[in-house]
């Protein structure tokens, strides 16, 4: 079976870890991915914030390369673009006038057809029905599964998890033979996009969700967001400074974890591209 | 006429909120869940569930401290204040049209400088190359902010990583894009 993937600006570049370790899982399961062609960027938050056709002008070509190239499901590992496409599909099939007029701006039909998986829906699909066959050496560690803010809201548009203490990477974590611990900072913001524009307040918001995983005496955060992941782990020396503390969790994309079970090398898995060291395997 | 017909009709902020995101700034009641839970609130001059009361007085003074606050620039969109939200007020896609009217009356607070420059680098970046590349926009955004020794050891760690590449990805549809931006008036 062939899916549609979207991997959205992170994965190619800082994001690089995150990319192997969904690719190397597929292939693991024998699942392979079509690129949708020449696809653009989301316009993620800055679009959104500047301008409000744009940052639906953008996510509506992606979908509509996807209609147009016959993948009808596609999954989007960057919980940050996969919400811009589904509030983007939502706001269209909402406002036909609007439709239509982001039809004309981008120059191309749009239907509005396209299945959007987040990563774990995608897991939860394709991987958890073969996964107990592949595991080799089970991820028996305590963690802390954070989903950060786009994975689960806006709720009622991504119908996807509850937004408050959402299971499903808790439970896909608990299938791989990991303990996640109770972590009411699961959905807290870690600052998102303004890691590079207000830096103290992504050291300060992200400080508070690595000291309440260590405090709960997780070995590994889990993420499914680049974002996330660049703010916990490459903004890690900012958060110290910021918190005058030594945080050492290291924080590990659930796609590296289900690889590392399923006997993967961490090499393999994008796991030494990190800044945080990540001694547990 | 019915109440949300009578604001829609005025020339108030609240009624262009109204008219364009389809918030009704009448319906909160104060709760304060959303100030609550916005894990940026304690940075911001009017946190939300302030703009929402200053909404509602509809007087000139308050959507003029409104558009002005640095608040609605350091909004994350996390989307929490909506989760909460008891009367399912829409407070991220209010902020979002509240920063674009900001820009277009020139009302910009001068605290979110660097946060509206970090944006129009990013967007700059795939004006021209259909995605984000990072390089260029970390430079862009150096010329942007004036900001130049900030991250400057991050640049090595990400290359040696492999996380940062040197010359951009341009894709097939630059000239598509391109005509995006110009329609959508960017």
């Amino acid at each position: 079976m062939k899916f549609g993937i979207y991997p959205g600006c992170s994965l190619t570049g800082s994001a690089r870890d995150y990319n192997e370790s969904v690719f190397a899982i597929a292939e693991a399961f024998g699942l392979e991915f079509t690129q949708i062609p020449d696809w653009n960027c989301c316009g993620a938050t800055a679009a959104h914030n500047l301008n409000k056709e744009l940052s639906l002008a953008l996510p509506a070509r992606i979908l509509a390369l996807a209609e147009k190239n016959g993948l009808e499901e596609i999954i989007v590992p960057c919980a940050a673009c996969y919400s811009r496409l589904v509030v983007t599909q939502h706001e269209l099939k909402k406002d036909p006038e609007l439709k239509n007029r982001i039809c004309e701006v981008i120059e191309m039909d749009y239907r509005g057809t396209s299945v959007i998986l987040n990563v774990i829906e995608w897991i939860d699909k394709y991987i958890i029905p073969k996964l107990e066959e592949k595991i080799v050496k089970p991820f028996n560690h305590k963690v802390a599964c954070y989903y950060g803010c786009l994975l689960v809201r806006p709720d009622k548009i991504l119908n996807y998890d509850r937004a408050e203490d959402p299971q499903t990477l808790d439970i896909v974590m608990s299938k791989i033979g990991a303990a996640p611990v109770d972590y009411p900072f699961k959905t807290e913001c870690c600052g998102a996009g303004l890691s590079i524009s207000r830096t103290d307040i992504v050291s300060k918001l992200s400080g508070k969700i690595i000291e309440d995983a260590e405090h709960r005496g997780a070995e590994a955060i889990i993420v499914a967001c680049p974002m996330c992941h660049s703010n916990l782990d490459m903004r890690r020396p900012d958060i110290n400074k910021y918190w005058k503390a030594k945080y050492k969790i290291p924080v590990i994309f659930v796609t590296q974890a289900i690889g590392l079970a399923i006997g993967l090398p961490a090499e393999k898995v994008g796991l030494k591209r990190h800044f945080v060291e990540v001694k547990i395997s | 006429m019915s109440h949300s017909e009578h604001h829609t009709e005025r020339n108030t902020l609240a009624g262009s909120v109204e008219k364009s995101v389809e918030v009704q700034a009448h319906k909160c009641y104060q709760c304060g869940k959303c100030t609550a839970g916005c894990p940026v609130a304690d940075e911001m001059d009017l946190p939300p569930s302030m703009v929402m009361r200053l909404l509602q007085t509809e007087e000139p003074a308050n959507d003029e401290r409104i558009l002005r606050s640095h608040a609605i620039w350091l909004c994350v969109t996390c989307e929490m204040c909506l989760s909460r939200c008891p009367m399912e007020i829409d407070i991220p896609s209010m902020m979002d049209y509240l920063r674009q009217r900001a820009r277009k009356e020139k009302k910009v607070n001068k605290k979110a400088k660097n946060i509206i420059a970090f944006h129009k680098s990013f967007l700059n970046s795939i004006r021209f190359t259909g995605r984000l590349y990072e390089l260029g926009l970390i430079l862009d955004y150096k010329r942007q902010s004036l900001n130049m020794t900030q991250d400057i050891s991050l640049a090595p760690k990400m290359i040696s990583r492999g996380k940062l590449h040197l010359f951009p990805t341009m894709i097939k549809g630059t000239a598509h894009i391109a005509r995006i931006f110009k329609k959508t008036r960017t």
